[in-house]
């Protein structure tokens, strides 16, 4: 395995995180560990109904863990087992927690449809941050441009194309100042020809040294742009490796198989 | 929020005026004042008038015993429950003495004593006396000493009326076959009337007394030793004769049997009105004078409509937030009392809010008690269509203000009640339409409403059906704003959600009739 960070030099660290549903017997969790860097883009890849959503969604605490360790920056958040009742003092860690992360969902619904694009930005700040309007305006206004969006700033979501969507989406998250950003299956309701402009808003903030995690079924982008890509199969890691390496030469025989569905198809994007 | 609750201010203001304090000694007495003729009853020529024999009964009463007569309206049924109440000091508007009524009040001396009187249609031959009403249809009013009479006799098709005049319009136009009334009802009712005439022996024995709550004993006796006065000073015939309401019967009663002093001046400008079919000019000008009335009465239905309404608005997002947020026990008590408010007739509500919570010292103004009372049913169906809204906000609109960090108040605050609350606009305006309808029921606790006021001026001449159009027209111009306000939120809606996933306000069953 080439890829091997300590816990002491990473910015995310996970061990063994559990999570299960009661009415569901998939998406469940086990035994996940993991650690990434500081400005790592990583991707994770796996069938449907694998646990890649439910990893990324633990991660920013929208799912309590049952049990196991996170660690985002100098936030916390252990539990012994699932028995142990969420108590005050994780549940203000979780909080916490998500401050320090920003989250992109799939599908492009996920604005407030009555707020315009800037409002939608600007809310999180004003409201959470208590930062006054006009600074938070001024802030929005330098992450809007950043996406590409500052034309659309005073419209309504109902008007925007999906990849505008997703990328105002982006925006809205970039305004918290995350120390890492999540993106779940976020091209994944688009038409093909939008996909390349919202990849490219992650590529760029790759460059800039964001730390990114991807759920995605984009094989080419996940093998020309992420530090390392993670196969994750009935709820546990397989194996992670550089792209082209988990490409070319996988080790273990689900990755095999999972990859073969996507030899030879139209992967590849023009981001 | 402050403008909110600036506006709240300003609409207590605007409904509640401060109550005019009563001096002295007032005698406050309940009656209906749709009870009928000729007890009491709006004078047809001033219909903001009260006149009847019982009202110059109740001022000759308190001008002997030095005190100022207060009426309070109140339906006939629920006359003595009102006076159990304490909503006034004597009850008096044909009420008989009998058995079930003197277990819960006392009784005066009787004032008046009457018999009951059977009436047919003139052209009626098959029906001359009390037996013939076997089998056949016969009307008369509700709980009356009558309708006992008519159940004595078996085998009758009793019909029972709140208002008598229906009665008499029901035998007129054929719907019954007799109508059994007190005496002075069907003399006041038909004497006049050339398609009707009365038939037979009096039939029974009715005596009215004033009904006082059974605390009052002193004002009983002063009650009584006032109606002994007046009759033996002559005063109670007078009225009588005034009225053409004496009778064999009452002359046994006060040994009195010298003639007439006095002209039945009461009864002939009654039957004058009842006279030849009014001119279509007469009519209207009738019409036109009823409208200050009814104005005031529509301000009252809308007084009443609007602050039930807030009551609805503001306890249904607090039952509904409570339903989908707090912790399960609040929840399922607030799913309990959803349920309980849209399970139960609204009218038995109301009854029990009026009637029955002063048992448990919880005593409400008529206003209070009717607001109150739809406001609360309304608050059920108000929570439903706001927790309907809660729900269709889409789960990622909660997760997506969440992964910003905000706090589950601010993300309910910020992104998923201000999203609700315009979905929900348009059912909530159409709610209020059908609670402006729903507020006729309050004109059974006391208010007069526009209901109440249709009730009486059609009572008072015998006129159901001009009053009704106009009424029914008041009705409509209250809920027209309030149906163009819906209609325009609904088009707004539409217009905001155009990017496809609803109608932008297109009547799409109608696009079909281009393929035709």
């Amino acid at each position: 395995m080439t890829v091997h960070n300590t816990p002491e030099e990473s910015l995310i660290v996970v061990k063994n995180l559990c999570k299960s549903f009661d009415d569901r017997s998939d998406g469940v969790l086990n035994n996940i560990s993991i650690n990434i860097k500081k400005g790592d883009l990583v991707s994770l890849i796996g069938p449907s109904g694998c646990g890649k959503s439910t990893f990324l969604r633990c991660l920013n605490c929208l799912e309590l863990l049952d049990s196991g360790y996170i660690r985002i920056g100098d936030v916390e958040l252990s539990r012994g087992d699932i028995s142990r009742r969420p108590d005050a003092k994780m549940l203000e860690a979780s909080h916490k927690m998500r401050a320090e992360v920003g989250m992109v969902f799939q599908g492009y619904n996920n604005l407030f449809p009555h707020k315009t694009v800037m409002q939608n930005v600007t809310l999180a700040p004003r409201v959470v941050k208590k930062m006054p309007e006009a600074e938070a305006r001024e802030t929005s206004m330098r992450i809007l441009k950043k996406v590409g969006l500052e034309n659309v700033a005073d419209k309504y979501p109902s008007t925007l194309s999906g990849g505008e969507s997703q990328r105002a989406a982006i925006a809205r998250a970039l305004a918290m100042n995350p120390k890492v950003m999540l993106y779940d299956e976020p091209t994944s309701a688009l038409d093909p020809e939008l996909v390349g402009e919202v990849l490219q808003v992650m590529k760029d903030l790759d460059s800039e040294g964001m730390t990114q995690i991807i759920v995605t079924h984009e094989m080419q982008f996940a093998r020309d742009a992420s530090d390392y890509i993670v196969f994750i199969d009935k709820g546990e890691i397989v194996e992670y490796d550089d792209g082209d390496i988990l490409f070319t030469k996988p080790k273990n025989n689900r990755t095999k198989e999972f990859l073969r569905h996507f030899k030879g198809t139209g992967t590849a994007v023009n981001y | 929020m402050k403008n909110m609750l600036k506006m709240i201010a300003i609409f207590a203001l605007l409904l509640f005026p401060a109550r005019l304090a009563s001096a002295g000694e007032t005698l406050r007495w309940g009656g209906d004042s749709e009870g009928g003729f000729p007890y009491m009853f709006p004078n047809p020529s001033n219909t903001d008038e009260i006149i009847g024999f019982e009202i110059d009964i109740v001022d000759e009463l308190t001008a002997y015993l030095g005190m100022t007569p207060e009426y309070v309206n109140n339906s006939w049924d629920n006359l003595i429950p009102g006076l159990e109440r304490g909503l006034y000091d004597i009850a008096i508007n044909g009420l008989e003495v009998t058995p079930e009524h003197e277990e819960t009040v006392n009784f005066s001396i009787p004032y008046y004593k009457t018999f009951l009187q059977l009436a047919v249609r003139v052209e009626t031959q098959d029906i001359n006396v009390l037996d013939d009403c076997k089998n056949r249809e016969v009307g008369t009013l509700k709980e009356s000493y009558a309708q006992m009479v008519l159940e004595e006799l078996g085998d009758v098709r009793i019909r029972t009326y709140i208002v008598e005049a229906n009665t008499y319009e029901d035998l007129s136009n054929g719907r019954l076959d007799a109508a059994l009334f007190d005496s002075p009802i069907a003399i006041y009712s038909a004497g006049f009337n050339p398609d009707i005439k009365f038939v037979g022996p009096p039939i029974g024995e009715i005596t009215y007394a004033i009904a006082v709550s059974k605390e009052n004993k002193e004002l009983l006796a002063k009650i009584n030793e006032a109606i002994v006065y007046l009759r033996d000073s002559g005063k109670l015939r007078e009225i009588y004769d005034r009225w053409n309401l004496w009778s064999p019967m009452m002359a046994a009663e006060f040994n009195d049997y010298s003639p007439r002093k006095v002209d039945k001046t009461r009864y002939d400008e009654w039957a004058e009105t009842r006279g030849p079919k009014l001119t279509l000019g007469r009519r209207l000008r009738r019409y036109a004078a009823l409208l200050p009335s009814l104005g005031a009465a529509a301000i009252v239905t809308l007084q009443v409509s609007v602050t039930a309404m807030l009551i609805a608005i503001v306890l249904g997002l607090v039952l509904a937030i409570a339903r989908v947020f707090a912790p399960k026990w609040v929840s399922v008590l607030s799913a309990a009392f959803v349920e309980f408010m849209r399970g139960t007739p609204v009218l038995i509500q109301l009854f029990f809010i009026f009637y029955g919570l002063p048992n448990v010292g919880i005593k409400l103004s008529p206003f209070w008690a009717g607001a109150v009372g739809l406001g609360l049913n309304y608050a059920a169906y108000e929570a439903e269509i706001y927790r309907a809204g809660l729900l269709a906000i889409p789960q990622t609109q909660w997760e997506a203000a969440l992964a910003l960090g905000m706090t589950h108040w601010q993300a309910m605050r910020e992104v998923t009640l201000p999203q609700a609350v315009r979905v929900v606009i348009p059912p909530i305006t159409n709610d209020f339409i059908s609670l402006l309808k729903d507020s006729s029921l309050v004109s059974i606790i006391t208010m007069v409403d526009l209901t109440k006021a249709y009730g009486q001026f059609a009572a008072a001449y015998y006129d159901y059906f001009g009053p009704g159009i106009i009424v029914a027209f008041i009705y409509l111009i209250i809920g027209l704003p309030f149906v163009k306000f819906s209609r325009y939120t609904e088009r707004r809606l539409a217009e905001q959600d155009k990017d496809g996933k609803k109608s932008p306000g297109v009547n799409i069953y109608r696009m079909n009739t281009r393929w035709r």
